[in-house]
């Protein structure tokens, strides 16, 4: 499998990210490379191997439905780059 | 620094008699920085007024005195720190002051420890050079031509270098043991879930870790002691009792077995690093403890599972920067999707965007079972070795990293190489157990790290080995000349 110019913008843009026509040439070079050698993983017979998506045998972890206090909007907010009448702001989604 | 060489007992003793406040502690931090971080870079941003204010009301009568009383502190600038600028070295959270702390940036503050600053890392702790901070690289104190390690290199270049006491880093994939091992300082990466995760900024959920760094292993047992436990904000975090550490600390490992996975002194490792851990064997043989070689058969698919896996839980991570809640924003996108596109462009950097784009491509439509899903079969393989050799040996050993540090800008545009110098660490951290980095040697004079990896939750037989290790050799009193 070889990835190509055209799979690292489809890529892109799944991720949301804008590359320059450097480093898409760059990246599929790269991920080329690493996806080559991640082939390795071919190797090895995993039928019948559950797959380990956490080491700590925790499930579902379950916590009471209390009311307590949380951030005011004021903190909330302070770090946005934009807000407006207490809320993020963001450019106009519908037209 | 002599203050900070000084053992943690012997400090308190002397802040206890009042012959040391925690002011001068703070001060002597402060001047060690500005004699030394220009050379070295670990610091992305300091705490003068907070820590000053912090010193002030630790030495006032009457103060409660916790275990890391008045200690200077540096922590990784990707644990969030309320109103202290956190940026995880990336451009994209240049301005972010957090509105909360993290867990255990709260229970270091709770135990007593003064915050100093923040400590440069890579980007997002995605690397093992600190060449990927974006804001400088770190230096190594044993030679400024060389990389500290990383991602947490300016948490191990910053305790080499006595700036601090001591300092918090992260680990993902080796990012506090192999930095420690590069420095010549005592890394820990706790057991997963045994130290909250809630305000590390997330990389890869799975793997991620805070742990302590220090000069020697005594430390390190205090600093755990102060920030493992259960916390409800975390919900991965384990619910288990912790031990007293610091009396774990008996000297004494006669009876303790030891494997020595094989594919951790084979291929693509340094001789001399070779020599130096089975130097450390022979004083672990005189210790009256036992070793024996055993196998870890799928060593070797660690490091392609671990890219995998990691860079796919980061894509996910970090879909949460897209410059509408925190962080900075491009300007004037033509709509929303372009402000996400262009805020996250001109935000990260290229390993993040690399990592990113690796991740988004494992977990994407028609490659998610042949890359993200084989690679969670082949950890549960990788963790299978583990749990059959602890079935047989109380502790694992090995060098924590292939080579000890490189020079500077030497794997600039070769992942695939920079990704193997987390060979030994990798596995460890895909097993989820406890694993500590503590100096065993030099090789052309940059130190060289011994791993010694324990069961899960079994801190207390990893922190006893190494202070064992260290009570019978002299390499953790090296220091760097400055």
């Amino acid at each position: 499998m070889s990835i190509t110019v055209q799979d690292v913008e489809h890529v892109a843009n799944l991720a949301r990210l804008e590359l320059s026509a450097e480093e898409k040439e760059q990246f599929t070079g790269q991920l080329n490379a690493i996806l080559k050698y991640a082939e390795k993983l071919g190797e090895l017979d995993t039928e019948g191997v559950e797959p380990t998506s956490h080491v700590l045998p925790v499930t579902n972890v379950m916590r009471e439905d209390a009311v307590k206090e949380s951030l005011s909007n004021e903190t909330a907010l302070q770090n946005a780059p934009d807000d407006e009448d207490g809320q993020f702001k963001v450019p106009a989604v519908l037209e | 620094m002599a203050l900070f060489d000084m053992r943690l007992q012997e400090l308190h003793n002397e802040l206890a008699s009042g012959k040391l406040s925690a002011a001068e502690l703070t001060e002597a931090s402060f001047k060690r920085i500005a004699e030394t971080d220009q050379r070295i870079g670990a610091f992305l941003a300091l705490n003068e007024e907070g820590a000053r204010a912090r010193a002030a009301e630790l030495d006032r009568a009457g103060a409660e005195k916790g275990l890391l009383h008045a200690l200077p502190a540096g922590i990784k600038d990707n644990i969030v720190t309320q109103g202290l600028r956190t940026t995880c070295a990336s451009q994209f959270l240049s301005n972010y002051d957090p509105i909360y702390n993290a867990t255990a940036a709260g229970k270091l503050s709770t135990a007593g420890a003064v915050t100093i600053g923040k400590l440069n890392m890579d980007e997002f702790a995605m690397g093992g050079s600190n060449e990927n901070s974006s804001v400088k690289p770190v230096r190594n104190p044993w030679n400024t031509d060389y990389v500290p390690g990383g991602s947490s290199g300016g948490s191990a270049a910053s305790v080499a270098a006595g700036q601090v006491y001591f300092a918090l880093g992260s680990d993902t994939g080796g990012s506090i043991r192999q930095p420690a091992s590069y420095c010549g300082v005592v890394g820990l990466k706790p057991t997963y879930g045994l130290v909250s995760r809630f305000g590390l900024v997330a990389f890869a959920s799975s793997l991620d870790a805070i742990g302590p760094v220090t000069k020697n292993v005594e430390d390190s047992a205090y600093v755990l002691q102060a920030i493992a436990g259960h916390d409800g904000m975390d919900s991965t975090s384990a619910n288990v009792s912790i031990p007293d550490y610091i009396s774990s600390l008996t000297g004494d490992v006669k009876g303790l077995r030891i494997g020595v996975p094989k594919e951790y002194m084979g291929q693509g490792i340094d001789p001399k690093v070779k020599e130096s851990v089975q130097a450390a064997l022979k004083v672990f043989e005189s210790l009256g403890a036992t070793w024996e070689e055993v196998s870890m058969p799928h060593t070797e698919y660690a490091v392609a599972t671990y890219y995998l896996l990691s860079s796919s839980e980061a894509s996910s991570n970090l879909a949460r920067f897209d410059g509408v809640r925190y962080g900075v924003r491009a300007d004037n996108p033509d709509n929303l999707i372009d402000l996400y596109r262009k805020s996250r462009s001109q935000g990260f950097g290229q390993e993040v965007k690399r990592r990113i784009m690796l991740g988004t491509y494992a977990l994407s439509s028609g490659y998610y079972d042949a890359y993200y899903l084989k690679a969670q079969k082949v950890r549960t393989l990788i963790k299978r070795d583990f749990d059959q050799a602890f079935e047989k040996y109380d502790l694992l050993l090995g060098p924590t990293a292939p080579t000890p540090a490189f020079r500077l800008g030497d794997q600039v545009g070769d992942p695939l190489a920079m990704y193997m110098n987390d060979i030994v660490t990798i596995p460890v951290s895909l097993a989820g157990v406890p694993a500590i980095s503590v100096p065993c040697g030099f090789a052309d004079g940059l130190p060289v790290g011994l791993q010694l990896i324990g069961k899960a939750f079994d801190e207390a037989t990893v922190l006893r080995a190494a202070h064992a290790f260290e009570q019978n050799t002299d390499h953790h009193k090296a220091r760097p000349q400055l």
